[in-house]
Formats: C-alpha cells, structure tokens, sequence
C-alpha cells in the first residue's frame, strides 16, 4: 500500500508508509467492529437455536440490527462513576481491555502477504499483548472499590495467568514444527503438512491434541463459559463490571467479544491451515484466501456458541485443576514428543 | 528522525515512571507505574533492534511478575504513615548506595570511553547472518545459549527449579481433615452403591 501512495499519488516516503499504516490500522479496525456487532447477534441466535427460542427479531430484518440499537442505548446512558471509585484507573481499565484487543491484530494474516506487520516475533507479539489483557480486569475490580468486582478480578487475574502457562506450551509446539515465530510463516508451513494432502497442522496426530488444549485454553483465556467464573451472575453479580455503565460498559463488551474472534482467528490460523484450503487441491486456491479464513473464524466462533449453550459453568477448583494439573502436563509431555520427533526426523540421532 | 522522537518519548517515560514507582502514595499506584517503566523499557529494546527481548520483557515482567506483584499489594493493609516513619533513619544509608551506584556508573562511562575493549564480540560472537537477510535475534541468541553457553544455562535452569522446589517446600503443609473431590469414584458409583429399595409394611418403622 505505501508503494500506492508513493508512485501513483506522489507521496514522499515517510508520507506514503504513513498515511498507508493509517489507512490499513482503520481497514482492520472498522471492519472488525462491524464483525464484534454481527458476531453478538449471531452468538444471541446460535443460543436462543439451542433453546428452542427465536432470539432477537424485532430491530432490523431479522433483527440483524440488533447489537446496533443495543449500542446506541448504552451510548446514550449516563456515565456513572462511582463516589469512592480509583477514577483515573476506573476509567483508564476498559480502554486498557479495548485497546489490547484491537493491537493483536496487527500482525494476523489474512491473506498470503496481506498482513499489517510481518514481524518475525508474530506469536510471541500476540502472547506479549494478550497478556496485558488482564490488567484491564485487575484494574476494573479493584478501582471500582466494590466486593464482588473484586473478587471477580482476583479469579480472572489467577485464571488468565493458568492458563497462559499451558497456552505457552501449545505455541512452543507449534513453533517448533514450524520453525518460525512469524504467523505468515507458520501458515506456509502448514501447506500441504499431512501427506502432502491436508492443510493444517491440526490434521498431524501428534499435533491435534495440542490443538485441543489450545481450543479449551482459549475458552478460558476469553472467560467464555463453562469458564465465565469471573461473570458468575449467581455468585458475583456481574463481575468486574458490575459498577460499570454507558460507554465504559460497551468497551468492555465490544473487547470482550473482539478477544472472542481474535482467539477463533488464532485456532484456525496456529493448527488449521489460517488461510488455506483445508485441502491441498489447486480449485480450491480459486477462492481467495480471506474467505477460507473466515469460514474457519465462524465455525471455530459457532463451536464457542455451543460450548457456551451447552456446558454448565466449572467450579474454580475444577478450573484450576484442569489448567494446572491436566492441561499442564499434557502440554509438557506433548512438547517432550513433539521435540524428539522433530529430532529424529530432521537432524537424526547422534552417534 | 521517527527514531529519535521515540527514543526521547520511550526514554522520558521511562524515567518518569521509575521516579513515580518510589514516590507514589499508593501501593497499587507504584506497581502500575512500574509495569509503565517495564513497557517503555521494551519500547526502547524495540528501538535497539533486540525484538526478541522486548516480547520477553512484556510476556515475563508485565504480564506474569507485575500481575504477582499487583495481585499481593492489592490484598495487602499497609498502613501508609508507617511505611513513611523510617525515612529519615535510612535516609544516610539510601544516600550511600545512591552514592556508590554513581560511582559505579561514572567508572563504568569511563571504561566505555577507553574502548578498544570490544567486549560484546568476544563475550557473544555471533555470526550476522548473509548479506542477504540479517539473523533473527531468537536464533542468534539461542546460537549462543545452546553451544557456547549450554552449561551455564542449564545451571540456571537448574537454580530456578531449586527455587521453585524451596517455594513448595516451604509453604506445603498437611492438612488434616479436608475433604477432597475424586472423580473417578464419582463417576464410578452407581445407584445400587447408593440407593436401597425397602418394600415395607404398612405401620412399622423403616430400619436405616
């Protein structure tokens, strides 16, 4: 894009890359927004199919504008902060879970060399910014100066720092398969890996239990049920966002759910071919890459909605035994195999 | 020129925060101005071309020692006026370590200076990689950690597990009496462990 606007408008460099970083930070960012909107309503019908209701019908064609006129009502509330609240830090939080929602995807790939930053640390980048997502929870619940906010934000904070252990794991498994920590490249890898057949390094035996752990980790790392501990309604009234109204409230809800496709995005680009076909067949390369990215964004996004529509919620003992002492060593242990295979196959055994 | 305006912001920031950490009034305060120095600190890494680093300092520092840090001070009831009662009794002392650690700088400016040194190639030679595309920062430093400084790494490595095994052994205890959940006999039991049918008569007790 920046040669676009050096050559055909007549930019200086400097200008050109600038304007062209702008320009391609909005043509993520704004779409991405429509996509949060879209995908709340569809994850409000997936339940209320689950449930044998009809879900929101009334605003728009099939209610499609829906999560629009929820928007427009919080947008249009007063914002309340609380007298005894932290108030810088209250409403510094829901930016701070905003923004790190939306900085991640920069370096996602959506097409072969359609991607804003190729950066050869991508995974690491993404590790490095979903982990300052919990400061956004800490800092809600303990600004709001309230009971159960806080507690809430102690469970996420020991539930986020759990499970990002394992996560650990997952990517080191994939990193060494692949070889490369740059995301584009991870997905060039991935073509043609079982048999020279499949696309994806989901389909690899020793790679798909992996892929599990990163599907059931990434529930937990969005606090989506049955890991939704921190929103527990019947025990901590609303979570860390109980004190939380207006615009602030819609932050947390729009970063909620942008961390939500993100994470889809994530399962879909790490162990299922991200933009591929999932067959190493030339037809199928007739359809541009984007489409299959989104085709798996939304089926991974649909088994989020049935997860959540079906599995009653996890005591916190359970949560962290699961993270701790199930994910934990399996990861460990796969990534024991996965290295020794790895070692067998490409440097051979030592005399 | 871009470089340089982020240098001086990173840099500025840095500073700033750094003194806000030990002078802030409020525990939770000092720690977010810390995790503020921390991020402007991988900023600067960024800027030094060690991108490797920089991730590492966010993922390691900010996202699991800070929140550590942020987690104990949140719960703690610190009782500010008494934290601020010793200053003037350790004020000599802090101005004595202050002292030395300019000196240490000063000495350390000093021998940069002299030169011809030429301490980072000889400690870490690194090859840089063709012509054609330098090497990634992560293969070059694990080049290194994993030949020429493999055992001294793994000594670390080995520290840290003692630490780790200390830390459980100091804080484990027995407790007696607690009730733990076992799964396998749950999902195990069946109703004919569980329930007894008693056909009983009519106007006589149920034995239990």
């Amino acid at each position: 894009m920046t040669d676009f606007f050096q050559n055909t408008i007549g930019l200086p460099y400097g200008w050109a890359w600038f304007v062209a970083t702008i320009a391609g930070i909005l043509l993520i960012a704004l779409p991405l927004m429509l996509a949060v909107a879209m995908i709340i309503y569809a994850d409000r019908k997936i339940w209320a199919a689950m449930a044998l209701r009809r879900g929101p019908n009334v605003v728009g064609p099939l209610g499609l504008l829906q999560s629009f006129a929820d928007g427009l009502k919080v947008f249009l509330q007063e914002t309340i902060i609380p007298s005894s609240a932290n108030k810088g830090l209250f409403l510094l939080a829901p930016i701070i879970t905003f923004t790190v929602a939306l900085i991640v995807w920069a370096v996602v790939p959506f097409q072969a060399g359609v991607v804003l930053s190729n950066i050869n640390v991508g995974l690491l980048y993404i590790l490095a910014a979903s982990s300052l997502g919990v400061y956004g929870i800490i800092l809600a619940g303990w600004s709001s100066n309230s009971k159960y906010p806080f507690y809430s934000a102690i469970r996420a904070a020991a539930q986020m720092v759990s499970y990002e252990v394992s996560i650990g794991f997952v990517l080191i498994a994939v990193v060494l398969w692949a070889g490369t920590f740059n995301l584009s490249g991870i997905v060039d890898q991935q073509q043609g890996h079982v048999l020279g057949l499949l696309n994806g390094f989901g389909f690899n035996p020793l790679l798909f239990p992996m892929a599990v752990v990163f599907f059931i980790s990434s529930l937990a790392e969005t606090q989506r049920a049955p890991f939704d501990l921190t929103e527990a309604e019947s025990e901590l009234v609303a979570g860390y966002q109980t004190e939380y109204s207006s615009m602030a409230f819609a932050l947390y809800w729009l970063g909620e759910y942008a961390n939500v496709i993100l994470m889809c995005t994530l399962n879909a680009t790490l162990f299922w071919g991200g933009y591929l076909p999932p067959i190493d067949w030339a037809p199928l390369y007739a359809v541009p890459g984007i489409i299959w990215l989104f085709a798996k964004i939304l089926f991974f996004f649909f088994l989020f909605s049935w997860v959540k529509a079906t599995v009653p919620r996890y005591r916190y003992d359970q949560l962290m035994r699961l993270g701790w002492k199930i994910f934990l060593p399996l990861s460990l242990i796969f990534v024991f195999l996965i290295s020794g295979y790895l070692m067998l196959t490409r440097v051979g055994v030592p005399a | 020129m871009i470089q340089a305006i982020a240098f001086y912001l990173f840099a500025t920031v840095v500073i700033l925060s750094a003194a806000m950490t030990i002078t802030a009034r409020n525990p939770v305060h000092s720690v977010l101005w810390l995790i503020l120095a921390f991020f402007n600190a991988a900023g600067l890494m960024v800027l030094a071309g060690a991108e490797f680093i920089a991730m590492l300092l966010v993922i390691v520092y900010v996202g699991a020692v800070a929140v550590l840090f942020l987690f104990v001070v949140m719960m703690l009831d610190i009782d500010f006026a008494e934290l601020r009662a010793g200053f003037v009794r350790y004020a000599m002392f802090g101005l004595a370590i202050a002292l030395v650690l300019l000196a240490e700088v000063v000495i350390g400016v000093g021998a940069w200076n002299a030169g011809g040194v030429d301490l980072a190639s000889r400690v870490a030679p690194v090859d840089a990689g063709t012509a054609l595309g330098s090497r990634p920062n992560i293969e070059a430093m694990g080049l290194l950690l994993y030949t020429r400084y493999l055992y001294i790494f793994e000594a670390a490595g080995f520290v840290l597990l003692v630490a780790m095994i200390g830390a459980i052994v100091l804080t484990h205890r027995q407790r007696g009496g607690v009730l733990k959940q076992n799964v396998s006999r749950q999902i195990n039991r069946r109703q004919k462990d569980a329930t007894r049918m008693v056909n009983q008569p009519v106007g006589q007790g149920v034995e239990l």
